[in-house]
């Protein structure tokens, strides 16, 4: 039996080979022990599926992303960059990555430094590898049948128009998806976005991240799927406020599928 | 017969067209006091997003109740107009309802269409009014809505119901008097629902019905041209500016933010890029973000002055919604308003921009702009495709590199990310650490 293989560009680039796509993990997917889950969960699927794909590693870098929307350009520049020079040193054609302000980023921000690639989001991804049969679920695992709603990222909805992806990954689940009332086009925000996930809010009557799972469990979902490293946390902050987290669990995308595919 | 209406109607439409001229050169003026900014590519995408936008009104539908009141409002508006073409040139030349011998039975059909609407536009009308003083829907009672901006609502309104009663007053006389066989009036047939309106006339005498059907005209006439030029002192700005503002539409993706390249220039020398900049930079390079409206681009201060305050932004905006200071619909009559303080005391021969006060601090608060989460959500409610996020975020760019405002835990952030290249304070050779676990597993079959 082998083990998983989390290849870095540094390692293919000194055998001479490129691979396909990059994933670009994100800080959060780096560091963060809950999202750490979903980085390895993710890093599972490609492992299984057979995509070529390499990671930089400790290469990597912030996009710069909170830097920007907090106002410093600067700091924002800086890290883009010198990841676009790590990128185009390596050749970088196509990047996958599981973090919708990275993917906005990168996709929609770095082409006026010097940074050109096609960037996807990993929602994107595990539909095309799902259509394409390549990604078998077995649709009888643990979440068949059950209640699951899906919390719009900000940054992957409004900014990107991508909607339709990852809705469709979890109803290749074989699950009963119940919307929110806002949702779509509407979605609210988590509270995170902005670099509002660096700071406290400011004064107000209510955080925003308890306003979403309060509209989240009205649907009477058992889990709250999301695409993004922040929603993670500000959902999974939610419902621990409004103590449902024995019964409502919060996922990633990337989880769900791992988890189906037993893997 | 005396050619005294005819010059009295001329010297109305003199003044009304020197005075919109006069303030049309006002706003644009105002509008340039932005930055330049140029947006003309994709000319087909924005003529189509003007089409659907504006004269469309598709995203005006997300809320169906307001829209299809909205949307009779707008017909009636446009089509009514038509009939203003008339009366312009039965002042003019002294004549009484022109075009009624040339069409015929056209002409009363038309009438008759004319009257269908300005009933949908009174029943809109009131029913906008209650919305907003008696059922008080909460959008428009918002802090910012206090004062002028509801004051300016309901006259809105009001002058509506009274120019379209003018109107079915006019008609209802006029009919009247040709069944009392005055020869100067002309015989249309029925009117159905001006007729509705005769019996409150019936019992006058031939000499009050002419007071009246001549007042109502004239009030009517007058009555546009002063809305007008009051509509260039309002919110109600929209009704001509949606245009031009949903044809200068954004058409990037709503989540990209606009690069600084005086800033590349000085990042790739600090990095030691060779750059194509000039050896000789601008000698001035101006601010970095905004601080004031000269600041912004000018397409941010077309938007603001398209806004009519509707307020679909703020009640869609997370920070707004959960008791924040924010508001987006704010933020946009602030510029404005601050763009109006500016170019009048320009053509006061004041100050106007070194007047010691600026859009920040002034009008918007830090406090404010922190409160944003950049979600879009006000961006993509805008039934006129306003952005104030854009103006949010250059304003932050100049609280964080101009003034160094910016809150503790952001600077902490910044420099997080400036020693660990992380927002956290992790250490970077434990980025890939993640990995370690994972390459120990095996893989399952």
């Amino acid at each position: 039996m082998s083990t998983y293989k989390v290849p870095t560009m540094a390692e293919m680039a000194a055998k001479g080979e490129n691979p396909e796509v990059l994933f670009w993990v994100g800080c959060a997917g780096s560091f963060d022990d809950r999202y750490k889950a979903v980085t390895q969960a993710f890093v599972k699927i490609l492992n299984k599926v057979g995509v070529s794909f390499a990671v930089l590693g400790p290469e990597e870098t912030c996009t710069g992303d909170p830097a920007r929307r907090a106002g410093n350009e600067f700091l924002f520049q800086m890290q883009a960059v010198a990841n676009i020079q790590v990128l185009n040193g390596y050749g970088v054609k196509k990047v996958v990555t599981a973090c919708p302000h990275c993917f906005n980023t990168i996709k929609n921000e770095y082409p006026a430094l010097g940074g050109n690639y096609e960037v996807i989001h990993h929602s994107q991804f595990l539909q095309q590898l799902i259509n394409e049969g390549k990604v078998v679920l077995q649709g009888g695992g643990e979440f068949k049948g059950k209640k699951i709603t899906f919390h719009d990222s900000c940054y992957l909805g409004r900014a990107n128009n991508v909607y339709e992806a990852p809705r469709e990954v979890i109803k290749a689940l074989d699950v009963e998806l119940v919307e929110m009332k806002r949702c779509r086009t509407k979605g609210l925000c988590c509270g995170a976005g902005g670099a509002q996930m660096f700071k406290e809010p400011e004064p107000g009557k209510k955080d925003i991240n308890i306003e979403r799972t309060e509209e989240a469990l009205a649907t009477g979902a058992q889990a709250i799927a999301v695409g993004c490293p922040f929603c993670l946390t500000m959902m999974t902050d939610g419902v621990k406020n409004k103590e449902r987290e024995n019964d409502v669990k919060v996922y990633d995308l990337a989880e769900m599928i791992a988890k189906d595919m037993g893997i | 017969m005396s050619f005294l209406p005819q010059v009295a109607f001329l010297i109305i439409l003199a003044v009304a067209a020197f005075i919109l001229t006069k303030r049309v050169r006002f706003l644009k003026r105002n509008i340039l006091l932005g930055k330049a900014e140029t947006r003309n590519d994709q000319p087909e995408a924005r003529w189509k997003t003007m089409l659907l936008v504006a004269f469309g009104q598709q995203k005006m539908f997300k809320r169906f109740i307001p829209a299809f009141l909205h949307l009779l409002i707008y017909v009636g508006f446009v089509v009514i107009n038509l009939e203003v073409l008339e009366f312009i040139l039965d002042g003019i030349l002294g004549t009484h309802r022109l075009f009624a011998p040339i069409l015929g039975s056209v002409y009363t059909a038309a009438i008759n269409i004319f009257e269908f609407l300005a009933m949908a536009v009174l029943f809109s009308c009131v029913v906008f009014l209650i919305r907003r003083n008696i059922t008080k829907v909460p959008r428009f009672t918002k802090p910012e809505m206090k004062g002028w901006p509801a004051l300016d609502a309901n006259l809105i309104l009001v002058i509506e119901i009274i120019l379209m009663m003018a109107i079915l007053t006019m008609n209802a006389t006029d009919q009247i008097l040709v069944a009392r066989g005055d020869e100067h009036y002309i015989a249309l047939g029925t009117l159905f629902f001006s007729s509705l309106l005769q019996p409150l006339f019936e019992g006058m005498s031939d000499g009050a019905l002419v007071f009246i059907e001549r007042f109502t005209w004239w009030f009517h006439i007058a009555g546009i041209l002063a809305f007008a030029v009051y509509v260039t002192y309002s919110k109600h700005l929209h009704i001509f500016l949606a245009f031009p503002n949903t044809w200068y539409s954004n058409l990037k993706p709503k989540g990209e933010m606009q690069n600084m390249p005086e800033v590349t220039n000085e990042v790739n020398m600090m990095l030691g890029i060779p750059t194509d900049a000039p050896a000789d930079p601008p000698a001035e390079i101006g601010r970095f973000g905004a601080k004031d409206i000269n600041d912004l681009s000018w397409v941010n201060i077309l938007n603001a002055y398209s806004c009519t305050e509707c307020g679909r932004c703020t009640s869609e905006c997370p920070a707004n919604l959960t008791g924040k200071k924010l508001s987006p619909r704010k933020i946009m009559m602030d510029v404005r308003d601050r763009a109006e303080e500016v170019g009048k005391s320009i053509d006061a021969g004041g100050p106007g921009l070194e007047d010691g006060k600026s859009l920040l601090g002034d009008y918007i608060s830090k406090e404010e702009l922190n409160a944003c989460t950049s979600c879009n959500a006000c961006v993509e409610a805008c039934p006129v495709n306003i952005d104030p996020l854009s103006i949010i975020l250059e304003m932050r760019r100049y609280v964080a590199m101009e003034e160094s405002g910016t809150p503790a835990q952001w600077n902490a952030m910044f420099q997080n990310m400036e020693t660990s290249f992380s927002p956290w304070k992790f250490s970077p050779q434990d980025r890939f650490n993640w990995a370690d676990s994972v390459k120990e597993e095996e893989i399952p079959d």
